[in-house]
């Protein structure tokens, strides 16, 4: 938030290290927090609620996917179908063993991580756009299978319908509840993420990032941390797919296929890359953005057009100015919207005394 | 300061007289919500920006000659591209603004809210899509496919071929072509009981997404295994590439059947216009064509208006089946006014309207639908038209085939599901 440092002695490592420094950031952070996760869920409104519980599923696929493509460099079009494997292996444990969520999810994750450090074997040999493409055959690759073999996805519907998650013993049947089990693991995932980018094994994917063969030469072993990036990130992945899947009820294969890669590859592009804020705001943005604009013109447009012609208008209406606000929000700030808020703080750190 | 509080005092005063406004217009109006969801910008656009426009031109239709005993109905459409997480947002929204029943709009969708509208009791309609099982209403009391399911189209489409095969199948040819995606897949099951059943061969053919290169399925079809029949499972834009490469195969288009979405006048449009698809049979749960007193009303009432009607009214196929939709949602409400003798129904209520439809037939439009609380598909009525000239000519009555067949399937899958 907006604060100045002045003042600031720090007299230990730990406290070099610290996440947020200063005091006032840890409150102001404490406040979001608590905000978010006790004032929101008694206040808000179902409807409100159903929109936040979307957004926190996406910024757990999101954060995955920034570690990635953002720390690690990595482009990868597949994680939709890492969504698919975690949210199809957790449905099938649901539904034959019966097995809870606190294992469920963790199984997706790892799961979603096996078949992503596979898929990222290639990562070893090509990189870029080739990358990518390698990335889009696994994408194809594991709808197909999903698609096709009957014994992972429960039949020809390729859907599996999944019970509520339950909480010893009550299922969390309410929009409110779900928003406390999802925001559960999105703390979790903000947490671990901000620690793994400080971490030894974060400072790697940064220096693969930024120039690999430097980074081979200072003892960095590329390959391995490579699969490590896929690893993670595919784990992250995997959780977003069981939390999805825990949400809708269901675990459905049109529901992960290559729009959903694309949906996540601009998330984290125009929230900005390589930053955990960014994958949030992205996350938000993306999700929101074409609710809010539905709303908008709701409300306004009834003033130029005739009821039947609006329905017709909004959804082409809303693609425009979908894509249009995506191309703003690049040209004003190509490293995202998180980069845009830094901007805006460093403003006013100064303020009004700026030089 | 001083602008700035007076402009504050004139919006907060404005927003609460509107408010007032808004409260008290609601307590005098009776009002029912339908929320209507649509995909007019995905991938089944061009289904999509006929049906939707049809379904509200019915609402508009009954608030226009107030057909539901003093309730006009709400209906406020969302747009979710296809999208399921959208359709989740649509839902809930719906939901909050007080809808009792839903048009749903797509498979995927329809798998993700079949929880939720039994949880909070409100009717979803899925006309020939959505969950094939749903059929059975003790296990899905909320969905209500009331058109027939896949299974049920695979079943009617054999015997169709039957009486076109002059009434047996033994030792016939089958070419089963189908769009791989769990929808494309769906019938194959019925499909192989009926050929263990009736002793014909069937032989099926994946059409990969997205479907518009069919030419070595389509040589295989008629050059390798020379079919005596073919059943065509497509969607998109494939179904007008299949008609045109079965043409440009010599193969005789009176030998092809399409299913429901297989059979629109775009597909036809789209594979070169009705010269080209001349004999090609289509399936259909709502009856296509102009014949029907309900359009011309509907042509009626946009004159009266001083409007044109709206141009996606000449694709009948896809306009025809948004009024069955439509015209079946009211006829379930008005069946629920009667219940509740003209006090505002509950989701429960339109539920047990919806399992009272039956002798509705709309002037032909709609087939002899029996619902009842175990079978919410209604029976699995289809007719087949044919293309002959500028038009689809029916060459079949109403009918349904294979029901033991249909319902074993409908058992199965709920195992499994």
């Amino acid at each position: 938030m907006f604060h100045r440092e002045s003042g600031v002695f720090k007299t230990s490592y730990a406290a070099d290290m610290a996440l947020y420094p200063l005091p006032i950031a840890r409150w102001a952070v404490a406040v979001f927090a608590g905000l978010f996760i006790a004032v929101a869920p008694l206040t808000f409104g179902e409807y409100y609620l159903s929109l936040l519980n979307l957004c926190l599923v996406a910024i757990v696929g999101a954060l995955g996917l920034n570690i990635l493509l953002g720390y690690t460099g990595q482009i990868s079009i597949g994680q939709g179908a890492f969504m698919s494997v975690g949210a199809y292996t957790a449905a099938n444990l649901i539904v034959r063993l019966g097995l809870p969520f606190w294992i469920t999810i963790p199984a997706g994750g790892l799961m979603a991580a096996l078949i992503g450090t596979v898929v990222g074997i290639p990562s070893l040999r090509i990189k870029g756009i080739y990358l990518a493409i390698a990335t889009l055959a696994a994408q194809l690759i594991i709808e197909w299978t999903i698609n096709h073999v009957h014994w992972i996805s429960g039949g020809v519907q390729a859907s599996i319908e999944i019970p509520r998650p339950s909480f010893f013993g009550m299922p969390l049947a309410s929009e409110a509840q779900i928003y406390v089990f999802l925001m559960f693991f999105v703390v979790l995932a903000i947490i671990a993420t901000l620690n793994l980018v400080r971490s030894r094994i974060g400072r790697a994917f940064i220096a693969i990032r930024d120039q690999d063969i430097a980074a081979e030469i200072i003892g960095i072993d590329i390959f391995r941390y490579k699969l490590y990036a896929f690893a993670i990130s595919s784990f992250y992945a995997g959780v977003a797919g069981v939390l999805e899947s825990y949400y809708l009820g269901i675990a459905n294969y049109e529901q992960f296929q290559l729009d959903v890669s694309i949906d996540y590859l601009a998330m984290v592009i125009i929230g900005g890359l390589g930053s955990v804020l960014g994958s949030i705001f992205g996350a938000v943005f993306v999700t929101l953005l074409p609710i809010v604009t539905r709303w908008a013109l709701e409300s306004g447009g009834g003033l130029f057009l005739t009821e039947s012609n609006l329905a017709d208008i909004i959804p082409h209406l809303r693609l425009v100015i979908f894509g249009g606000l995506i191309i703003f929000f690049l040209i004003v700030e190509p490293d995202g919207l998180a980069r845009l808020w830094r901007n805006i703080r460093n403003y006013f750190r100064l303020w009004p005394f700026s030089y | 300061m001083m602008r700035i509080s007076t402009t504050a005092l004139a919006l907060t005063v404005g927003a609460a007289t509107s408010l007032g406004l808004a409260v008290t217009a609601a307590a005098q109006e009776k009002k029912i919500v339908i929320g209507v969801t649509c995909d007019r910008t995905g991938p089944t656009q061009i289904v999509g920006t006929v049906l939707c426009p049809a379904e509200h031109d019915y609402f508009d239709y009954v608030n226009a000659n107030h057909l539901l005993d003093g309730y006009t109905i709400d209906h406020q459409e969302i747009e979710t591209g296809y999208k399921v997480p959208p359709a989740v947002e649509a839902y809930q929204r719906q939901k909050q603004e007080g809808a009792i029943i839903m048009p749903i709009y797509g498979t995927p969708q329809t798998h993700a809210l079949n929880e939720r509208l039994e949880q909070d009791k409100i009717v979803g309609t899925t006309p020939g899509f959505g969950i094939a099982a749903s059929a059975d209403g003790q296990k899905y009391p909320y969905l209500f496919p009331i058109a027939a399911s896949y299974f049920s189209q695979g079943a009617a489409a054999v015997q169709f071929v039957k009486d076109q095969l002059g009434g047996s199948l033994k030792g016939k040819k089958i070419a089963f072509i189908y769009y791989d995606n769990p929808a494309g897949t769906e019938p194959i099951p019925v499909l192989k009981d009926l050929a263990d059943a009736e002793g014909f061969e069937l032989r099926t053919f994946a059409v990969p997404p997205p479907g518009v290169e069919l030419n070595a399925q389509v040589l295989d079809i008629t050059q390798r295994y020379k079919a005596d029949f073919v059943i065509s499972h497509l969607f998109g834009r494939s179904p007008s590439v299949s008609i045109k490469e079965f043409k440009a195969n010599g193969y005789p288009l009176s030998k092809v059947v399409g299913l429901v979405w297989a059979s629109g006048e775009a597909d036809i449009m789209a594979a070169g216009g009705w010269g080209v698809a001349q004999g090609y049979n289509t399936m259909q749960f709502a009856g296509a064509g102009d014949d029907y007193p309900i359009r011309q009303e509907i042509k009626a009432m946009y004159q009266k208006e001083g409007k044109q009607p709206p141009a996606g009214m000449e694709n009948t196929v896809y306009y025809n089946r948004g009024l069955l939709n439509a015209a079946i949602e009211v006829k379930a409400l008005s069946n629920a006014l009667e219940l509740t003798h003209g006090a505002q129904p509950t989701g429960t209520d339109v539920k047990k309207g919806m399992e009272e439809i039956h002798d509705f037939t709309l002037g032909g439009l709609v087939p002899p639908l029996e619902i009842t609380p175990t079978d919410h598909e209604g029976g699995g009525w289809v007719r087949i038209f044919q293309v002959k000239g500028n038009g689809l000519v029916p060459v079949t009555d109403w009918f349904n085939a294979y029901r033991d067949t249909v319902w074993q399937q409908v058992k199965a899958a709920e195992k499994t599901q």
